[in-house]
């Protein structure tokens, strides 16, 4: 068991609650993905997809109760220093501090809500605060990486962190990833876990890394970029990147339509 | 405007810095929770039989009633969540306590038979795999709905088998790619 278990105390409800003494209501299941958007299981340019990507079809799955329902997470399991990673040690690391900031909406474009969003990254030099990364650049001691947060009621977030650096690693000769931010997200249910990862804009590296590319289309991919974004820029102080996020919505009745 | 849903990117080999370092979660169901006490070990194995050590594993089930709610609402946190989250050890397994979930309705006036959510993370997974787990012996799999959608010779590879060393431990084996793979499912 791990000592600092937040989770213990946590403020967690199912999102959908059955009475049993009424009919059951029939599950309105989310939507399904367009070919293209998402990545592929099996993409051997990224090498540990080789060993690691199913090699059967997946077995579609109508959506049931279990799919449409989800953990809930709440204010209690978020700390006050969680949504600013610059101010979780005794000094401010070093790099350029950004603002990240963005919405989360579903996929008819209505805000997620009181939702858990949990960030983490590398350092401004390219090197992540986790013992097996053996990257020769400079650790922070003032930098963690890792930072949660909850959407608020329109679906908004934002994370004050400093821009991470550029890494390399061994996929193949002279392989360096984009500087990326990860992304994890729940959403309502089950089938809106989304983790991904934020990249800036005009990097170089894009064209050459296999994990950005491995989303077939090119639409889908931009959608991975952040912009600049002068609003959410501090004068004086940080640089904003705006990051909005879209997660799966419910099939349309037909009273919608 | 244009709502299609964000790409999925793979954790990476650093989720623990973001994900389990702090924030895991072995425990699906505290003490006050009511039900058949079970632990449950995963483990994740790649296309050769080896053991994946960066993988993560998260649960999400019914109670032992088989309704997705926490019963007693957010006051008695040591009771039932619901919600479990590990990352695999060295030996590509973690283990979890929690209560064997009870049958959970299904489409119409169907019951589905007690099964446990699972969703698979790791580096070199692009998106996140599902899965789901059930119980070997339990008689109710006879008329689960989604196991009837599965070739009746994968189905094996969704079944947990009790551990015949301790009482109450279940094992469920995860093989990503090859031979005997598990069966994901397009969720």
């Amino acid at each position: 068991m791990k000592k600092n278990n937040r989770y213990n105390d946590v403020n967690m409800t199912s999102s959908s609650i059955q009475d049993k003494r009424k009919p059951r209501a029939a599950v309105a299941p989310f939507c399904r993905h367009e070919p293209g958007t998402q990545p592929d299981y099996f993409h051997p340019a990224y090498r540990a997809t080789r060993l690691r990507a199913p090699s059967q079809p997946l077995i579609f799955l109508p959506h049931t109760l279990s799919e449409v329902t989800g953990p809930v997470f709440g204010h209690s399991d978020i700390h006050p220093n969680d949504r600013d990673l610059t101010v979780q040690h005794a000094g401010e690391p070093l790099g350029e501090r950004i603002i990240m900031r963005g919405r989360v909406v579903d996929g008819d474009g209505h805000p997620v809500a009181n939702s858990l969003i949990e960030i983490w990254q590398a350092n401004a030099a390219g090197r992540y605060a986790d013992a097996k990364d053996d990257h020769p650049a400079p650790l922070d001691p003032n930098f963690t990486g890792t930072g949660r947060t909850l959407t608020d009621e329109n679906g908004f977030y934002s994370f004050v962190t400093i821009k991470p650096g550029a890494y390399p690693w061994r996929n193949h000769d002279n392989a360096w990833r984009p500087a990326h931010i990860h992304v994890s997200l729940f959403g309502p249910a089950f089938v809106t876990r989304l983790i991904t990862q934020m990249y800036f804009p005009g990097d170089p590296l894009f064209a050459y890394d296999p994990i950005l590319q491995s989303i077939p289309d090119e639409k889908a991919r931009q959608r991975l970029v952040s912009k600049f974004d002068l609003e959410t820029t501090k004068p004086e102080w940080a640089l904003g990147y705006r990051f909005d996020i879209v997660l799966r919505g419910r099939e349309s009745t037909p009273f919608e339509r | 405007m244009d709502w299609t849903p964000t790409p999925s990117q793979t954790v990476g080999p650093y989720l623990h810095l973001g994900l389990t370092n702090t924030h895991s979660l072995s425990r699906v169901a505290g003490d006050g929770a009511k039900g058949e006490r079970v632990w449950l070990t995963f483990r994740v194995l790649d296309g050769e039989g080896v053991p994946v050590p960066d993988a993560m594993i998260e649960l999400w089930q019914a109670d032992s009633e088989g309704n997705y709610e926490r019963p007693g609402g957010s006051e008695d946190g040591a009771a039932f969540g619901g919600f479990g989250r590990l990352a695999t050890g060295e030996d590509g397994s973690c283990t979890f306590e929690t209560i064997k979930p009870g049958c959970v309705p299904g489409s119409g006036e169907t019951v589905q038979a007690p099964h446990i959510n699972v969703s698979i993370l790791g580096r070199g997974i692009l998106k996140r795999l599902s899965t789901r787990l059930y119980f070997a012996g339990e008689p109710a799999n006879a008329a689960d709905s989604v196991l009837a959608l599965v070739p009746e010779g994968r189905r094996p590879t969704l079944f947990a088998h009790p551990d015949p060393t301790r009482a109450d431990h279940w094992i469920f084996e995860v093989r990503l790619r090859g031979e005997a793979e598990t069966v994901f499912f397009d969720v």
